[in-house]
């Protein structure tokens, strides 16, 4: 074999090492592990499900259709002069992709435990590919979506040019909630019992099946710290236009992301080093 | 910052890594955490500190420095600690107190396997267990064709994983490890995977990377291959370095000790000796056939094992079973005193016994044995003791031929063997032989 290189970097490795919130040149130093375990994820996910791809596209659409039947129809929830099935699916895109993509990521850690327990690597890649891999879905959940507008004759605005930075600001924020989610589930291992349950509370809690405009304008900054609220209403505006751009609301959201990721990687780095001990 | 110091590849300061007792066994719930802390606010941090108190030390104040491209092996027994160091060197945990200065890249080969998924195919998993050791996507595509050579997969890398055999497994995953180019390499106990062959071709590979100027930490329990690959040794035992030198007086010094801890043992007060009413076990030991028990014992050596035991009852109908398993939990035999010619048969007046079993040489496989005593009446047994004694038969260097893999099976008999020439091809040329 070719003799060691002739630079050697020096590490050292002492308690509390990691000082920095993220390690940025690690990280990329093992870009390709990012690469990789997004990949695997994704080509795992549709090899093990009998309804492989189709599953993405199913779970919205199903959803729309009962939302539609029970809360377009029969509760008459208003969506803005948007043809209801539209309105909902509009908002179901960003909310799967958040439901699918934090549960995989809080459950990645546990998961990978043979993994972390032999290897060292980056830690926050775990969390960081399983939301990843979620992207996967959201294309192909937008491919409907494109249908559903043709076929329902909505016309999107200019406004349609700020979808990639929503789509952006989606996945930053279940990375922020996975990695709090997930660092906890390594510790307390209560918390996989109990996501399904915040994930179904907080869907009632975001403006999918209803309109964010059915909360009262006094209310609005406050419900904006839910950040999906931001999320689905970024979607709704970029998407079917109409509607007043995003307000205060939506810079709350915006912040309560930032906070909420801070915080998320401040704690996932201090549990990070009792991971292997924990898992 | 810690200079470099030319030639040195590791320096490790002043280590220690502290757990605490019952962090990874009981089960932690949120909701109780929650709910304590709702309750009871203030209660939080004297609790803190009483789970302070069980801390225990895996490792304290271990200190040592390898030289660049030089084999160091590591030794101890089970609980010693020899993961943990590993563990923190490869940065999977990290120390409690202490510090190590690692120049250039690490790469471990602990356990293999690590992130193979089973849906994935060989080549699929290749790629990505070498991302997951840190290697760039050119690095593994230059290596694939080696590597898969090596593990000798090469008809099935685009067939899932779940369709290989675990040597296949087992082997693939090393190879990938084998290929990753670092500047020191941390195998733990990897002559545990795979067949004979392969495992020769590991030891040669290893061989290879201390020769080419790699730095190698080995662990082992196979001290037949520690001696042939390392120079020095480092000893472990409770987290501590106990010695730490060239590996022929560091592996003797640590066999003949570490296993005499069980190799006798003795109960002087019959109040307090293991036991019942009906009998009490004084003194308990094994020991080379010509020799004392902290005396080591090869493959080789005729084996002795002594039991003195007070029969409290007159007129008892005693025998003693002996149980020896091995380190996988495998019963190798019972022995029973049928063919003793004195007592066997007789009732045993009250008083003190002594029992002795010889084991001949070239019986047992090296390895470590756990021995059980049970103490018969009858058919019924009144007295039993799981691990009364445990003891290390080592390897024989000599007997081996310079290969370096474990030798198969449970025992390791010396056997006869003829072999004899049926038809000599130079005398029956032209015969035609189907
Ligand atoms: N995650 C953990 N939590 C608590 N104790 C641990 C943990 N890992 C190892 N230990 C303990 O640390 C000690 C040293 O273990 P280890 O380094 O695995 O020893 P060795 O490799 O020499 O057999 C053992 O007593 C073991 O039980």
């Amino acid at each position: 074999m070719s003799s060691p290189p002739l630079v050697r970097p020096l590490t050292v490795i002492r308690p509390r090492g990691a000082r920095t919130l993220v390690g940025w040149a690690e990280l990329w130093a093992y870009r390709d592990l990012v690469y990789f375990l997004t990949w695997r994820d994704i080509k795992v996910r549709y090899k093990q499900t009998a309804l492989g791809a189709a599953w993405a596209v199913l779970q919205p659409v199903l959803t729309m259709v009962v939302f539609s039947i029970f809360f377009g129809r029969l509760a008459g929830v208003p969506s803005e002069g948007v043809p209801y099935p539209v309105f909902a699916y509009t908002a179901l895109v960003p909310w799967t992709f958040f439901a699918n993509a934090v549960t995989q990521a809080s459950n990645s850690l546990v998961a990978q435990e043979a993994m972390l327990t032999k290897v060292y690597f980056p830690r926050l890649i775990v969390p960081l590919a399983a939301v990843l891999a979620g992207l996967v879905d959201v294309s192909i959940a937008f491919v409907v979506l494109v249908g559903l507008m043709l076929a329902y004759g909505t016309v999107p605005t200019v406004a349609i040019l700020a979808l990639p930075l929503l789509v952006v600001f989606a996945a930053i924020t279940a990375l922020a909630v996975g990695l709090w989610l997930s660092a906890l589930n390594v510790r307390y291992r209560d918390v996989r019992y109990t996501l399904p349950f915040i994930v179904q509370l907080w869907l009632f809690a975001s403006p999918v099946a209803y309109p964010s405009s059915l909360v009262p304008e006094a209310w609005r900054p406050l419900y904006g710290v839910n950040p999906m609220v931001g999320v689905v209403d970024g979607f709704r505006w970029a998407l079917l236009g109409g509607t007043e751009s995003p307000g205060s609301a939506f810079l709350v959201s915006v912040a309560a992301v930032v906070a909420l990721l801070v915080g998320g990687l401040a704690y996932f780095r201090r549990m990070e080093r009792s991971f292997a001990d924990a898992v | 910052m810690p200079s470099s110091g030319g030639s040195v590849a590791l320096r490790v300061n002043g280590l220690g890594k502290r757990y605490e007792l019952g962090e990874r066994e009981s089960y932690v719930a949120l909701r109780d955490v929650i709910s304590r802390a709702v309750k009871r606010p203030l209660v939080r941090s004297r609790r803190r500190r009483a789970v302070g108190d069980s801390v225990f030390w895996a490792l304290r104040d271990v200190s040592f420095e390898v030289p660049h491209g030089e084999a160091l092996a590591i030794v101890g027994r089970n609980g010693a600690g020899k993961s943990t160091l590993l563990k923190i060197l490869t940065r999977i945990t990290e120390p409690t107190e202490g510090e190590a200065v690692v120049a250039g890249r690490v790469g471990a080969l602990l356990e293999v396997g690590t992130g193979f998924h089973p849906e994935l195919t060989g080549r699929e998993n290749v790629t990505l267990n070498g991302a997951i050791l840190g290697m760039r996507r050119q690095e593994i595509q230059a290596k694939f064709d080696e590597i898969v050579d090596f593990a000798g997969v090469e008809r099935f890398v685009d067939t899932p994983v779940k369709r290989y055999s675990s040597g296949m497994r087992a082997r693939l995953a090393f190879a990938v490890a084998a290929f990753l180019e670092t500047d020191i390499l941390v195998v733990d106990e990897v002559l545990a995977v795979g067949d004979a062959e392969f495992q020769k071709k590991c030891m040669g590979k290893m061989g290879d990377a201390a020769d080419g100027g790699r730095t190698v930490l080995f662990v082992s329990h196979n001290m037949t291959a520690v001696e042939s690959l390392c120079k020095r040794a480092v000893w472990l035992d409770g987290g501590r370095v106990v010695a730490d030198g060239p590996t022929p007086d560091v592996v003797g010094r640590y066999l003949s000790t570490s296993f005499s801890a069980l190799s006798e043992r003795s109960w002087p007060e019959l109040e307090s000796a293991p036991g019942n009413d009906a009998v009490r076990v004084r003194r308990a030991a094994v020991r080379p056939e010509y020799g004392s028990p902290s005396d080591p014992i090869d493959v080789r050596t005729p084996v002795a094992l002594e039991f003195e035991y007070w029969n409290l009852r007159p007129n008892a109908l005693l025998n003693l079973s002996v149980h020896i398993y091995n380190a996988q939990g495998v019963l190798v035999f019972n022995a029973l005193p049928y063919l003793e010619k004195v007592w066997q048969g007789r009732p045993f007046p009250r008083g003190l016994y002594r029992d002795t079993c010889h084991i001949p040489g070239d019986l047992l496989n090296d390895g470590t044995y756990r021995v059980e005593l049970m103490v018969v009446e009858g058919s019924r047994a009144i007295y039993k003791q799981d691990e009364i004694l445990v003891f290390e038969v080592r390897d024989d260097p000599h007997s081996r031929d310079g290969w370096f893999g474990s030798w198969e099976g449970a025992v390791r008999p010396q056997l006869s063997w003829e072999t004899e020439q049926l038809v000599d091809e130079n005398v029956t040329v032209g015969l035609h032989v189907d």
